[in-house]
This record gives structure tokens, sequence and C-alpha cells, in this order.
């Protein structure tokens, strides 16, 4: 028992110090990355010196490009889910040992998803009266009490199934199928539910005509499932070039199948949403006349939202034609559905949604250079957390770090020097 | 500072394959100083907080899970700290709902002038900052013939009101009985009271803003910053759930005065109102001319009527 738990700390320390080891690549990206981190601390000081004053939000348009961000690093969060379906459902062979970076993208994009709720609340200090038990939770009546809970209980269970994962990996046993089994399956459906309770949030205002809509739930899918393998796709690139693991272009291209079938949906959703609302001329489209046409002089927002339909419909077209078999072309297709959705999800949908006010007041709304500080601080946190994550992870799932090698000493495990042992799982 | 970040790493590996020198150990404290500096510089804004946030503060409870004891220390903290900041001991009380009361304001259309006093007498009364400015009624300036509040004009500048061929329609918290936003706080900051005026405990608010956003009306108003009120200004009968003043971060809306009104006396709004458009009583006496108004009024309609909201705020014509 004693031995166990004093095992563990060794794997934790060990996994923490190999964190700060790596060749001047590594230390430059990560050196620049805690720049950024640093920077949008500061500015996040500043913001709760001063109040929020220092966004460009207003009474008028009071949510900004932080809930922005937070709306697509959801869907991110949500997509880990399109990588453990083939492969805990379907057996996909390829992409088996792939499974557990896209469930670490999801714990780092859960942490920004909290960063940036954090970074948007008057009053950060109060965070406790939203602690169920001991603040005062309003569930199950609030869809914000119940992202609170979706989203944290996403977080523990992804830690639990790469932890426990790697944990085996490192200890050299196989692990108990009963201990991650039954949470990758509950994971799945809970990947479902942070994105579907993140659109209710919005869906459940009967006063905001733009977000009242019940294809906002399906739209917020399909693009999550668009971006979130998209962004996937082009990690594993990255893992593969820098890391030298094993990643097959058959699991790159079964990837590409996903985001290929998420992009269709996902524009003929926006399609029946667009006919929904300019066909029939009602009286409720203002919000949506002045995202794509601007409203009374005021259109700060229409090139944004044509970049973002020129993006998905290119990204759309590239990943029907065979072209996007070569990888060079997929790369291109995914960094415009990014790029696109991140604008469409973001302040494609919560900006348009405040403007006009519901007493038909045109306020427009661009966010201050310390609001942009702070996301690209969060940003620039998120990578951090991806880069040390996959730091401790690669090592481990190569084999180079394990308890069986423990006196090999880490800057020779972490720079690849030490000579794997065979890995026994 | 992937200096700062490397040395724990690599002084430990060092230690592991045998002893740390002297060069790593210099290196190692030099730069994790420099770390730490770093840092510090990053947390520097934190020295202007205007607001510092006390353990008496952080630790208090929720506005109904306070007992009389508990309610009489906090009342006795907020006057200290208002007599600290404006020189003025205030009179604060929390003030509670009366048994048998529930409160409904009507509004006369046809009456109104649209002379905005009752804005400005709102600010006086609850202590609104006056910069950023904070104002809980907003008139609207209609064209003859529409209630869509999207047809309206939020910021007419005329000499002369009432203009020929408008009408002004001034909206302010509806207190509604079916209300968006005490539904979608997470915390339960903002809740309806038995006479039906939903309130917020500015102490326990999280500032999410996910009221404002729900709300239908554009009732509510963020504190963007410190508010700020002149001294001789400030009024100092003051509520707990109402008129204190507030602190950055918070919400704040309407709550018909809830320190005049619970208090037997008119809304300020409905007490400066020279054109008599406003009348404001207990929906639960028979007799009362609320209660009048909507018994005999052909037309009375509440806003936005379609959002189920059911206000208790209706505005009515001399038909």
């Amino acid at each position: 028992m004693i031995r166990g738990i004093r095992n563990y700390f060794t794997f934790l320390s060990r996994c923490a110090r190999i964190a700060f080891i790596g060749d001047w690549r590594y230390y430059s990206w990560m050196g620049a990355l805690t720049v950024f981190v640093l920077l949008g601390l500061n500015a996040w000081c500043k913001q709760f010196a001063h109040g929020l004053i220092t966004t460009g939000m207003s009474d008028q348009v009071s949510w900004g490009v932080y809930i922005s961000n937070f709306t697509f690093i959801v869907g991110v969060a949500a997509a880990a889910a399109m990588l453990v379906i083939p492969v805990y459902i379907y057996d996909n062979e390829e992409l088996h040992d792939l499974v557990i970076f896209g469930e670490l993208l999801a714990v780092a994009a859960i942490l920004m998803c909290l960063a940036f709720v954090t970074v948007d609340l008057g009053r950060p200090d109060r965070f406790w009266h939203l602690i169920p038990g001991i603040g005062k939770f309003n569930f199950p009546h609030s869809m914000l009490a119940w992202d609170v809970i979706v989203l944290n209980g996403y977080l523990l269970l992804n830690v639990h199934i790469c932890g426990y994962l790697l944990y085996s990996r490192y200890s050299g046993r196989k692990p108990a199928k009963w201990f991650y089994i039954p949470f990758v399956f509950v994971a799945i459906v809970w990947a479902v539910s942070i994105h579907t309770v993140t659109a209710f949030l919005y869906v459940g205002l009967g006063g905001r005509h733009f977000w009242n809509s019940a294809i906002v739930g399906p739209r917020f899918l399909a693009s999550a499932f668009t971006a979130g393998p998209a962004l996937i796709i082009l990690a594993l690139q990255v893992i593969r070039r820098v890391a030298a693991y094993r990643i097959t272009d058959k699991a790159l291209l079964t990837l590409r199948a996903i985001v290929q079938v998420s992009m269709l949906i996902n524009v003929f959703l926006l399609l029946n949403e667009v006919f929904k609302e300019f066909y029939g001329k009602s009286k409720n489209i203002s919000s949506s006349t002045y995202l794509f046409f601007g409203l009374e002089g005021h259109h700060a927002l229409v090139p944004w939202i044509w970049t973002a339909v020129t993006f998905n419909l290119i990204a759309m077209f590239l990943l029907i034609l065979p072209l996007t078999r070569s990888l060079r072309f997929l790369n291109l297709a995914c960094v415009l559905a990014i790029v696109g959705i991140w604008i469409e999800k973001g302040m494609g949908l919560v900006v348009p949604g405040f403007i006009p006010t519901p007493l038909g007041e045109i306020v427009e709304y661009s966010p201050s250079f310390n609001e942009t500080l702070i996301c690209l601080g969060i940003w620039a946190f998120g990578f951090l957390a991806y880069t040390i994550f996959l730091r401790m992870s690669v090592p481990i799932l190569q084999g180079r770090l394990s308890r069986q090698a423990e006196d090999v000493p880490l800057d020779e495990v972490a720079l690849g020097t030490a000579r794997s042992p065979e890995p026994l799982v | 500072m992937a200096q700062t970040n490397s040395n724990p790493g690599s002084s430990g590996a060092n230690s592991q394959s045998g002893g740390v020198t002297r060069r790593s150990f210099l290196r190692t404290s030099a730069v994790a100083l420099s770390g730490i500096a770093a840092i510090a510089a990053a947390l520097e804004p934190l020295r202007d907080i205007n607001d510092p946030i006390t353990l008496q503060r952080f630790f208090q409870k929720h506005y109904k899970e306070l007992t009389p004891a508990e309610m009489e220390k906090v009342l006795a903290r907020i006057a200290a700290e208002v007599e600290k900041q404006y020189q003025l001991r205030p009179q604060i009380k929390d003030y509670k709902p009366m048994d048998g009361v529930e409160f409904v304001y009507c509004l006369n259309l046809t009456r109104c002038i649209g002379c905005r006093k009752c804005v400005h007498a709102c600010v006086a009364e609850n202590n609104q900052s006056r910069n950023p400015e904070i104002q809980y009624i907003r008139v609207l300036k209609m064209p003859h013939g529409s209630l869509n509040p999207e047809e309206g004009e939020h910021n007419y500048k005329s000499e002369m009101v009432p203009e020929k061929g408008f009408f002004y329609m001034p909206v302010a918290c509806q207190q509604c009985r079916n209300s968006a936003c005490s539904k979608v706080c997470p915390v339960k900051a903002t809740w309806q009271e038995p006479d039906g005026i939903t309130v917020i405990d500015y102490d326990w608010c999280i500032g999410c803003r996910y009221c404002e956003a729900a709300c239908p009306y554009f009732a509510r108003r963020f504190n963007w910053t410190k508010p700020k009120i002149p001294k001789e200004r400030l009024n100092p009968n003051m509520s707990y759930l109402g008129n204190r003043p507030r602190m950055q971060g918070v919400m704040e809306k309407c709550h018909w005065c809830i320190q005049r009104t619970r208090a037997g006396k008119f809304p300020a709004c409905h007490a400066v109102c020279p054109a008599g458009a406003r009348k404001f009583g207990n929906i639960l006496d028979p007799n009362s001319e609320v209660s009048q108004i909507l018994r005999t009024k052909k037309v009375f309609i509440q806003l936005k009527e379609e959002t189920g909201n059911n206000p208790r705020f209706y505005y009515y014509f001399d038909v």
C-alpha cells in the first residue's frame, strides 16, 4: 500500500520534472507561451483591479470575446469523443494509440474554458458561491449551473481516463478494463452533453430570438465535430514530427472522414437557419440581419461572418474532393474550417444575440486591447498545458519513461538518447 | 522564462545523476529569481484594487441564510463602509415585505409626456453611479401606431416634449411573475420577494451577467467599475436589497424603491411624475387604484407578452 503510494508519487514527480526538460526548440516554444501567459495574467490583474470597464463590453452587449472563445473551445473539448467512438465502438486499430491525445486535448480545452469563464466574472473572488454544497447552486433551473457540473465532470472523467492509462503504461501493467472502460463510455455521452448544455445556455433565453432556436444545439455539435477533429489532425502531425511518434496517414484520413461528414452537416444546418430567418421576413430577424448584412449603418460583424462562411464553404469543397487525401490540402481545409467555425461559433453567435438590444437599441462591440491580451494569455495557457501533457505522455507511451527505466536520468529520457526498453503493453 | 522552467527539472536530473554542481546551482537561482520577478511584475496591477476584499465580506452568507443577528452585523459593516467613503452616517435597514401585499405598476401611455423626470428622480433616490452613469428607466420615443420597441428612439434630445406624432414609453424592470433573470442566475443571487419585487443580493452576485442576457426588457445594469456618487448626492435612507451603494462587478436594477414602498410610500418615479401617468399599488387590495385600472380599462398590455415573463408592470391608455 505504502509502496504503491510512493510509486505513484515517483511517477508524478518524474512527470512533473520531465515537463521542464527539452531541446532548444522546446524551450523557445514554452518560453514564448509563458511570456503570453504572463502578459495575459497582467492584463487580468488590471481588469480585476479596475473592473470589466477595461473590456469593450457594455450593458447592451454584455458578453464578448471571453464567452465567444469559451463557446468555441467547449466544442473542441467535446470533439475528443470523435476519436473515442471509432476506437471503442468500432474497434478502429489505427486510432487506438492516439485516443489519449484527443482526451488530453479535451483536458487542456476544459482548463481553457474554465479560465475564460473566470475572467468573464465581475466578482471572481466570489467563485465559491458556485460550488455545490458550499455556495448556493441554482440547480436544476440555471443552465449555467448545469454547465458548471458538466464541464467539471468532463474534466474529471478525462483526467481519470488519461491518468489511469498513462500510469498503467508507466508501471508496465495492463490497465484493468472495469476501471476505465465504463468511464470511457460515460465520457462519450458526457462530451455530447457539454456542448448541448452550452447551447442550451443560449437557447433557453426566450427574450433573445437569435439564440432562441431549436437548431442551435445541433449546429453546435456539428461545428464542434468539425473543428475539433480538424484541430486534432493538425496536432497529431505536429506530434508525429516533433516527437517521432508513430502516427499513420491512415489514422489522419479516418479523421478526415469525420471532419468531412460533420462539415457537410454543419453547412446544411447553417443553410436551414438562414432560410428560416430570411424567407419569412418576420420582425425577429434584426440580429441575423445585423450579422449578415448590417443594420441601420452598423455592420461591424459583416466582414467577419462572410469570411467565416467563405472559409467553411471552401473547406467543405476541399474536404469532399479527393484532393484532401493529400495532407497538404487536408491541412489547408482544416485550418479554414477551424478559423471559420471559430468566427461563426464565437463572435458570430454571441455578439449578434445582443444587437439590437431587446429594446431595439443598436450598440456595437469590439474587444479592447486589454481584453484581447487576456484572450491571448488563455490561448497560450491552453497550448502550454497541452504541450506539457504531451511532454509527459509521449515518452510514457513510447516506453522510455517507465518504472522499469526509473534509474535512467530524465535528461536522457526526455531527449530520447536513452535506449527504450521493449514496451510491455 | 523558459529558462526558469527548465531549471528545477535539470537540477533534479543532475541530482539524480550525482550531485548539484556549483554552476548549475547558480544558474538555477538566477533563473528562479528572474521568474519570480516576472510573476511579481505580472501581478503588480493588483495594488490598484480600489475595494479590498475583507474576510467578513468574503465569507458573508446569502441573504436568505443570514440570521437577524448576523444581518445586524452586516448592516453595521455596510454603514461603517458608507460612512468611511462618504463621511455620512446612513440609515440602513433590511426592509421586509408586508403581509397581504403584492405590488403592481400601471403606466398610462396617453399621459406620459416623455420628460424623463422619472429617470432622474430614480437616480437620485437609488444611489446609482453617476460616473459611469447608470439609469434604471429608459424612455422610448415611439412613433404613433407601434408598440414595437425597435421602432423607438432611445436618445432623443427634444427641446420640448411631447412632440407631435409621438408617444413615450418608459421601460424599467417589469418585476415579472415568471422572471427569466432569477431563473438563469447560477447562484440564486436574484429572486422574487413575496410582495412581487425581484431583488438582488449585491453581496452574493458573482457578476456573470447571465441575467442581463436573459432579461427581455433591457432592465438590468452591471457595475463595470467602482460606482462613483458625489458625497452631497448620496441618499442616506438605504435598504440592504435596495439602494445601498453597490460595488464593482455586480448587477443592479429597479426594485420599485424598496426602501420607500415597503415603508408605505410611492416609488420615486411615481412621486415625481408631473403628468400623473404612473399608478402603483397593491393588487391584492380590490380597492387600490391599480386594481381598479386593471378591472375597468378595456386595453392594457404587458410588454413582450409572447416571452411569457408575465410582468407586474402594465401599460394602458385613456380609452
